[in-house]
């Protein structure tokens, strides 16, 4: 026991031993008190450690004795610390503000929907004048060349494009197998298993090729579009850029979706020749495919590209240049990057069918 | 009396170029021990040798006896416990206020109760001189002496036996560096700390340092300030006796 409280004729005697450092806290801290008496000395003879968190309990000790009108002595004398650590704490200072409390019931309810509200308007805010920021830069440099910088675009084509490549022809390859294998096995039933071509061919130009390639890239490059943008605004390197006369939006963003713009497409075109189903003769299958595809079937499909290129990169440098203050944020700006650029990807792609259908494409 | 920290022919090479060439120094329990070398002299590469983060090529660091050097990180963690850290930018970590984030360490080895754990880093912020209400801001809040005052409680959080401040001043205005130099000094009296600090302020070295070890040639000349003024190297000289330092060392003598 590292604390003893002792009644030696009258006098009470608290014999403190042992250490008392921030390792043995919480065995030190239930310790019992001395009863409220008026004159108690502390021995602390016994003390073979003391740091300032034990100096601290001791103190509590001292000071809770005190508070009930009793007296305080030290032998052999009172530690150094104890004394510091008066020093310290003698300036009151101002009490730290008030918590804020949580507002319940109807209230808290309301309460919670109108912060949504204002945070959902400054988002849409943000949006808008980021979209417009954009705008106004693709102006700039639509008017001159020299504010095109090339070699970040060559970067980020080289980036986003060439070294997705393997990932991207994988996973369009798998895709059309299984539409294929689902597809004959349905179309076995009426004899037409020859169609699978057709199925595989219409869906994969049409839709498949193009809407996996973005979702990959959403997750490739968006991710690292905010990320990257997000680590230069934690380091001060975008307010350098501004500092120097240099337009964020035209340096960062602009290669950015540029770069994009002119590897998804290309992409797309990589995961369309990855789909060639081994199992059937070659002449036969590209005899059939000619049958299957209309004029327009290639180009509904790549159109969508470059759109669904500047939503990824447009929601990636949009978050990225959303993280201010903490590493944090740059996590979840990350994440919602990433999560939104999905989402708007499949939103376009429905808006796109609509449109073709009522075109009669 | 023997040294609390030992620095024993330490060499640090990255590729071909040679920082440290057998680097020796003692830094004795109690003192402040001002570490001063020109730029890219390896300074921060001493530092972080000696806190066990960076294996030295060659040569051996003890720390109250213990090798530090090329040590796993597990068997590293006794000698960690007696060291704090306040690094050059402060390192705070900003998904966490100040409080938490000197509560941090202690809430990480020991287990204490959670309003035990609130008073004392309320304690440890109040001798880092942070005003109560800053405990629940957040580090992007803070301006830059603040926020090396918050580094400071976080260094001091589990109550180390050694402190190791890397440029403790930098970035400060002279009156905050001098009240920080103080803060440095009354921490190092109250608490009978081992300070060893990086520092290129030529008033702090004068105002706080017992001794001081230059790393000249990759290696390092240590002693009194006295002693290290009057050392013939040349650069030490045009360190020391430079203009600015000519002004500030006859302003020492006549103070003190």
């Amino acid at each position: 026991m590292s604390i003893e409280v002792r009644d030696e004729g009258g006098r009470t005697r608290v014999h403190i031993r042992g250490r008392w450092t921030v390792a043995e806290v919480s065995e030190n801290q239930p310790a019992e008190r001395p009863a409220a008496a008026r004159a108690v000395e502390f021995d602390v003879t016994g003390l073979e450690g003391l740091d300032v968190s034990g100096a601290w309990q001791l103190r509590q000790l001292e000071q809770g004795l005190v508070r009930d009108g009793g007296r305080a002595a030290w032998s052999p004398a009172r530690p150094e610390l104890l004394d510091f650590i008066d020093r310290t704490m003698h300036e009151e200072g101002e009490p730290p503000p008030p918590a804020r409390t949580p507002v319940r019931g109807l209230a808290g309810v309301l309460h919670e929907v109108g912060e949504t509200v204002v945070l959902a308007k400054e988002g849409a805010l943000d949006l808008l004048g980021f979209v417009g920021a954009v705008t106004a830069g693709a102006g700039r440099i639509a008017g001159s060349a020299r504010r095109l910088r090339m070699p970040s675009v060559v970067r980020h084509v080289y980036e986003t494009g060439v070294t997705a490549v393997p990932i991207v022809s994988l996973i369009a390859f798998l895709i059309a197998v299984i539409v294929a294998y689902i597809g004959a096995q349905q179309l076995r039933k009426f004899g037409g298993e020859i169609f699978v071509v057709d199925l595989v061919t219409v869906s994969v130009l049409r839709e498949l090729g193009v809407l996996l390639t973005a979702i990959i890239i959403a997750g490739r490059s968006g991710s690292a579009y905010a990320a990257e943008i997000g680590a230069m605004k934690l380091n001060d390197e975008v307010d350098a850029l501004r500092a120097m006369g240099m337009d964020p939006v035209e340096v960062l963003v602009m290669p950015r979706i540029l770069g994009l713009v002119i590897a998804l497409p290309a992409l797309t075109v990589v995961a369309l020749l990855s789909w060639y189903l081994v199992d059937i003769p070659l002449g036969q299958y590209v005899e059939r495919v000619q049958g299957s595809i209309s004029e327009y079937t290639f180009w509904v499909g790549i159109i969508k590209a470059p759109v669904f290129a500047v939503l990824i990169a447009l929601v990636g440098t949009l978050r990225g240049m959303q993280v201010r203050t903490s590493s944090r944020e740059l996590g979840r700006l990350t994440t919602a990057a990433v999560v939104q650029s999905i989402f708007l990807v499949i939103l376009a792609d429905a808006v796109f069918a609509v449109i073709f259908m009522e075109l009669d494409i | 009396m023997g040294a609390i920290i030992e620095i024993r022919g330490v060499v640090n090479r990255f590729g071909r170029q040679v920082v440290h060439d057998g680097l020796d120094a003692d830094i004795r329990a109690g003192e402040v021990f001002g570490i001063v070398g020109g730029s890219g002299s390896g300074k921060s590469v001493l530092l972080r040798t000696m806190l066990g983060l960076q294996r030295p090529a060659a040569g051996s660091v003890r720390i109250e006896g213990e090798e530090v050097a090329g040590r796993p990180e597990r068997e590293l963690l006794a000698v960690k416990r007696r060291y704090g850290v306040m690094f050059q930018r402060g390192a705070l970590f900003t998904s966490l206020t100040v409080q938490q984030n000197v509560e941090l360490p202690v809430r990480e080895h020991f287990r204490v109760p959670g309003g035990l754990l609130a008073e004392l880093a309320r304690l440890r912020l109040r001798m880092a001189g942070m005003p109560d209400d800053a405990a629940a801001k957040y580090p992007a809040q803070l301006s830059g002496g603040m926020t090396k005052r918050a580094a400071l409680a976080r260094a001091l959080a589990l109550d180390p036996a050694i402190l190791f401040l890397d440029e403790p001043t930098s970035g400060l205005d002279p009156i905050s560096a001098a009240e920080f130099d103080e803060l440095v000094l009354d921490l190092q009296r109250g608490l009978g700390l081992t300070v060893v600090m990086i520092t290129h302020d030529l008033d702090t070295i004068f105002r706080v340092c017992n001794r001081v070890g230059v790393i000249v040639d990759g290696k390092m000349i240590s002693g009194t300030l006295e002693e290290i003024v009057a050392n013939p190297h040349p650069w030490i000289q045009e360190y020391f006796h430079g203009e600015r330092s000519r002004a500030m060392r006859e302003q020492a003598v006549t103070n003190g």
